[in-house]
């Protein structure tokens, strides 16, 4: 037996540790990976100007809005429909934030009918200061919508400044959607004070 | 006989491996999009089978039937129809679903893992198993070099004679 006494390599440990840093650096991925939810895909659209579009008012087909309608204050336009139950779920949610004062546009994505959704606000209650109806989901599909609900977060100039996918919740609103929806209203303040002095 | 099989394994391997992504299968009917120009249609096809639907996370748009899968194939269809070349409609998608709306990921930073990734594992691979290839080879050459004490020599002798002495034995019980 010849003892490996005299010729160690220093690069041993070097061999030993890359693969457990490798390994270590691989958990540490999955792990995140494991709790992050792979339904939730960043917009392509967060920074960029509201795209352009035509659309006609939920109650009043003869009405066409264009973007136009999304500029000059900041506002929150929520991708809503009768069959998402989510929606159903969030409804009581954004009346509340209406009653509070926070501007609401909907944009009603590919509907069963004009009639269902303005039944259901009806009875479930408008939050909405004005209603887009997509009924081919074309608008959405420049939105980058791939389902309901979704709620983006519009400055005064009109430009995307963030999208949340799924309910918007009293913890949605605390942690994430309030503080941003503060922050746009500050600068709106701001130009509004400046534009005036 | 070992390399043999091993080379047989690797080809037949390889083999099977080249020709996986071939049959893709269509499991939504494609009969609605008719196109006059065979090369427009081959456009079609190869779109919707390398654009990904946002809602369903592992489909192409040609093998869902999410409505928003469907929504975006007939996107698909019109831009063809129009004349959009392939790099626009995949624009077109990146632009509002993000890079996860195709299947194949632009180099970035973000994305370097994917491109660089395997290619870094091979190289750390074929490093670690060289460098203990070669510190065995060195070990070897140095037992090699050993010499035998007199003991040891006098003691392999013996066993040496032993072993052709059995040998003999059998040779002539075997006849």
């Amino acid at each position: 037996m010849v003892e490996q006494t005299t010729e160690r390599s220093p690069w041993r440990w070097l061999v030993l540790g890359l693969p457990l840093a490798a390994f270590v650096l691989m958990v540490g991925f999955l792990l995140k990976a494991l709790f992050s939810d792979p339904t939730e895909l960043s917009s392509a659209l967060v920074g960029k100007p509201v795209p352009e579009f035509q659309l006609p008012d939920i109650y009043q087909p003869e009405k066409i809005y264009s973007e136009q309608v999304l500029k000059g204050q900041p506002l929150l336009l929520n991708v809503w429909a009768t069959w998402c139950p989510t929606c159903r779920a969030e409804h009581e949610y954004l009346n509340q934030l209406a009653a509070a004062g926070v501007a609401i546009v909907g944009l009603n994505y590919k509907d069963d009918s004009r009639a269902k959704a303005v039944n259901w606000l009806n009875t479930l209650g408008d939050p909405y200061v004005l209603n887009l109806f997509d009924a081919q989901g074309d608008v959405a599909i420049e939105f980058g919508v791939y389902g309901a609900p979704e709620t983006f977060m519009i400055d005064h100039h009109g430009q995307i400044r963030y999208r949340h996918v799924g309910d918007v919740n009293e913890r949605v609103w605390a942690n994430v959607l309030e503080p941003i929806y503060q922050q746009l209203f500050a600068d709106y303040q701001a130009e509004q004070q400046g534009g005036g002095a | 006989m070992i390399r043999k099989f091993f080379t047989a394994t690797f080809f037949s391997l390889a083999v099977v491996l080249l020709h996986a992504p071939v049959g893709v299968a269509h499991a939504v009917n494609l009969q609605a999009y008719q196109f006059d120009d065979p090369e427009r249609e081959a456009l079609f096809r190869d779109l919707i089978d390398e654009l990904r639907c946002p809602k369903c996370q592992n489909q192409a748009l040609s093998d869902s039937d999410a409505p928003l899968a469907k929504d975006l194939r007939d996107k698909t269809y019109e831009m063809v129809k129009a004349g959009a070349s392939k790099q626009e409609v995949i624009d077109f998608m990146v632009a509002r679903y993000g890079d996860f709306a195709h299947y194949q990921p632009p180099m970035k930073a973000s994305t370097s893992i994917l491109w660089w990734g395997p290619a870094l594992f091979v190289v750390l691979g074929v490093t670690a198993i060289s460098w203990r290839v070669m510190q065995l080879r060195r070990r070897r050459e140095l037992e090699g070099d050993e010499q035998l004490s007199a003991a040891e020599q006098a003691q392999l002798e013996r066993l040496q004679q032993e072993l052709a002495k059995q040998r003999g034995t059998d040779t002539e019980r075997a006849e």
